[in-house]
Formats: C-alpha cells, structure tokens, sequence
C-alpha cells in the first residue's frame, strides 16, 4: 500500500543549477555539464576511448571523487579514481580481484567492475563494487584498494545462489544494485543477475535472499527462494524501507518490514508489458518511479515496444502508469536503456536523463513530460549518472 | 646483469609511458611480469589475472615461440614479446 511516511524532514529542493551527467559506454566515458536551466549541454572527452566502461560515479560525500571501472576488450578490468571531477585520472593500486583458489577450488577470476555505490555519508572514503561473475569488493580508502567481501564471496551458498554462466547476462553474470540503507551503513542490498535480491544486516558479513513473490518464469518452479534476475533495485533515500525493482519477470515494489514484493508492473498497459532494465525514484516522493520498458516477448527482442519509445511514471506507488513520450521518436526507433543507464537528478521539477544502446542521450527537466535529444553518435551507452 | 628485453604492444603504452621496449629481471615469465609490475603498478593484472591466467587475447612470445606458461624460463639477453591478439568490433 502506498504510504506517505517519511523517515526524514523534506527539505526544499533547488529549482534551477547545473547538472553533470557521467556517461559510461562500450568505448569509453563521456562527461556532459549543462547550463543553469538544463536546456544546453556541453560535452567532454572521451575519456579512456576504446575501454569498455560500465560505471563511472561521482561521490556524494566530497562531490569531487570520482571512480571509474573500465576494461577493454583485450586487457584484464580495474578501477580509475579522480579526486579533481573527471579532470585526472589514477589507477587503483589494487583493483577488485578474488582470492587466489585452493587446489581444487572454483578459480574466480573478475572479468569486469560492473557496479559502484558509495559507502554510507558516515564512512568517507568507503565504497562497494559489484562484478562480473558475482563479487563484491569493498573499499575503506576512496577506492585505490579493494577487498572482497568475504561474507557473500566465500559465502557456503555463493554458488547455489549464483549459478553457473548459464544464468546471467549476455556480458556474464554480473553483482550491481548496491544499496546501503542511509540509517544504518550494517544494512546493505545487492542484486544478483542471476541470483536475485539479497539482504545484509551486519556490514556484508552474513546475507539472505529476499525474493518473495517475485517471480521466476524461466525456472520450473516460478516462485524460487532465489535464482531470480533483478535488472535494477532501488531504494528511496527518504522512505529506506521502501523499495522497487525492475526484474526480468516485472516491475515490484516493497515495503518492509513486509519481505513480500508486489508486482505493480501488472498495472502496466497489456501491449507495452513491465519488463525493462532501469528504474528511477523521485528524490523527494517515494510514490514516484519512471521506466523505460522494453519488448520483453517471444525471443526477448529487448527493444522498445513496436519501435515506439517511451518512458512509464507511477505517482501512486505502482497503482497505475503514465505514458510520457513527448519527444521522443514516434516510430522506428528500435533502442533500448541498459539498467544503469537511466538516471535523475535532485532538483525541482525533477530532471532525468538516459542513454540508448544506439549511443543518444535524452533528457528531461520537468520530470518527463517532454524529452529533448542532448547527445547523439556516441557508442553504445552502459551508464547515465546524473549529479548536481 | 644483463636483463630481459620486453617488448610491448600499444595497449600497455599508457603504462610505461610510451616506451615500446623495457627492460625486466627474472628468471621466469612470472618473475618478470612481476618486476615490469613493480616498475609499472597495475600492468601485470591487466594481462593476467588473479588465478594467474594469462588473459584471452594476451600473448606472449619468447624468442619468437609462443609461452602459454608463467613458469616459462628466461635467459639474460632473451627478448619477450607481450602483444594483444586485437580483435571484435
């Protein structure tokens, strides 16, 4: 049921600013800076051109850190930090990487950084990284050393819970949505594709998975304990016991302390369906929530719905969705948004952002009622983070 | 001591600051991967992870003949070729 409890003072948000977008894609980062209105933008770099980039994120805390996981196609993954915004970058001096395997033992190797969370306000210079195959590194020091977090790397039921190649992505199975409850830095959410949504209460050392009701159409049983695919979660900083995500197999909402997810996604119009990859919350409205879906039928064509793109925003907690596609194609367009690729802002009324797998940016700055093209000809694009 | 003559494809460049031949002690492959590491921090995990695999598409070649092993001995004088078997779209 929606509510409107809040667990802190709503504070007035700013009505006009400039806004930086970090943009990563399949040939390296991009960094956009708009003007005090958000109608232009001006573009820089690329940044690292010819890396795969999954994430680039500027942290919160001193808004002047930034991390970058990169690879290439032939070189092996690390992480990139700045201190000055984008504009230098070093290398981690120890970047995430599993132990090295017992005789006998399953050989974990990262293929890539897939996922960065800054740790919690109270904790400068922590963070989380998720990986490709499952992992998550923590670092204690801004990001030039990583280490793994034992209590769900080595956990007893870490290959159980995470299957094998077979159950994750294209580009591998991957750990992302990193989620550190803003009341308490001990709790902390991570989702698993595959593998499903999972819980820590004590800091990462012991985890349980939070899947119910969510729904597993790939499996023989649709409602498993865990094996679910959950594209995007996200957690309303305002409201931290509430959460949504956008699964492989719907759109769900929670509110603990009931674990039962509900799936507000079946509200969504029959001919467009509730499958997609990203998800976004309204910074100051927890009943507030955009998707981009995407054609999730037959072969999973993963494109928009009829080549018709459009952006779905719930202002009641899931009860019902509206359609917001003025400006953008009306036909033809045959692209879709990665999970980490749609983004908003925290000014009013709310901007939002998104980068397509046929390298255009969109924006919008009055929460989606009318979108404009800033970008366009970039490569494909993984990630859109959008800070003020 | 003479040392190993590294020779290194354009992908590593960023590392060694534009150099295309480096120099390295060791007696092994592994060795001397870890010595360009010590002289060139982050170098080694990029083209071999922590299982100590070398990579998919790094190859190397020790006077010429391919060295899929980081037990692979060197010899003072030896050149060791490290190049990207560059490919994809």
């Amino acid at each position: 049921m929606a509510t409107k409890t809040r667990t802190a003072p709503k504070r007035r948000a700013k009505s006009a600013g400039s806004v930086q977008l970090l943009v990563a894609t399949r040939k390296g980062a991009f960094l956009l800076r708009s003007d005090a209105a958000r109608k232009a933008f001006r573009i820089e770099g690329p940044h690292f051109l010819g890396h795969v980039v999954h994430h680039v994120v500027l942290d919160p805390r001193d808004r002047r850190t930034m991390l970058m996981a990169i690879k290439t196609g032939h070189l092996g993954p690390t992480v990139m930090r700045s201190t000055d915004r984008g504009r230098s970058w070093t290398e981690a001096g120890h970047p995430p990487q599993f132990p090295k395997a017992a005789d006998g033992a399953a050989a974990r190797s990262v293929e890539h950084v897939f996922w960065l969370t800054p740790g919690h306000a109270s904790e400068p210079g922590v963070w989380y990284a998720g990986t490709s195959p499952q992992g998550l590194f923590r670092s204690e020091d801004g990001g030039v050393t990583w280490q793994g977090v034992a209590g769900f790397n080595e956990h007893p039921m870490y290959f159980t819970w995470t299957g094998s190649g077979q159950d994750g992505t294209p580009d591998g199975p991957a750990a992302h949505s990193i989620l550190v409850d803003p009341r308490d830095p001990r709790r902390l959410f991570m989702g698993l594709s595959g593998g499903g949504s999972f819980l820590s209460e004590d800091r990462g050392e012991s985890w349980r998975p939070l899947n119910q009701n969510v729904r597993c159409d790939f499996f023989p049983d649709p409602y498993p304990e865990f094996g679910q695919d959950p594209h995007e979660m996200v957690l309303h900083p305002l409201q931290p016991d509430r959460l949504y995500q956008q699964n492989h197999c719907g759109i769900y909402r929670l509110d603990l302390p009931d674990e039962r997810w509900v799936r507000i996604g079946e509200n969504m119009p029959k001919r467009v369906g509730d499958i997609g990859f990203s998800i976004v919350l309204h910074p100051r409205d927890p009943d507030t929530a955009w998707v981009f879906p995407m054609d999730g039928s037959s072969v999973w064509p993963r494109v928009s719905p009829g080549g018709k793109p459009a952006v779905y925003v719930t202002r009641n907690a899931g009860r019902s969705w509206q359609r917001q596609d003025s400006g953008l194609p009306r036909a033809q367009a045959w692209f879709t948004v990665k999970r980490q690729a749609f983004s908003g802002d925290t000014l009013d009324p709310v901007g939002l952002y998104f980068g397509t797998t046929s390298g255009e940016l969109w924006a919008s700055r009055d929460g989606g009622a009318r979108w404009s093209c800033i970008a366009r000809h970039l490569p494909e694009i993984y990630a859109v983070e959008a800070a003020a | 001591m003479s040392k190993v003559e590294v020779r290194l494809a354009a992908l590593l460049h960023s590392y060694t600051r534009g150099r295309s031949t480096v120099s390295a002690s060791g007696s092994t492959l592994g060795d001397v991967l870890d010595d360009l590491d010590r002289r060139y921090p982050g170098l080694r995990f990029r083209i071999v992870d922590e299982q100590s695999r070398l990579r998919r598409h790094v190859r190397f070649f020790i006077n010429g003949t391919d060295a899929r092993d980081l037990t692979a001995p060197l010899h003072p004088g030896d050149k060791l070729y490290i190049v990207g078997a560059l490919s994809g779209g």
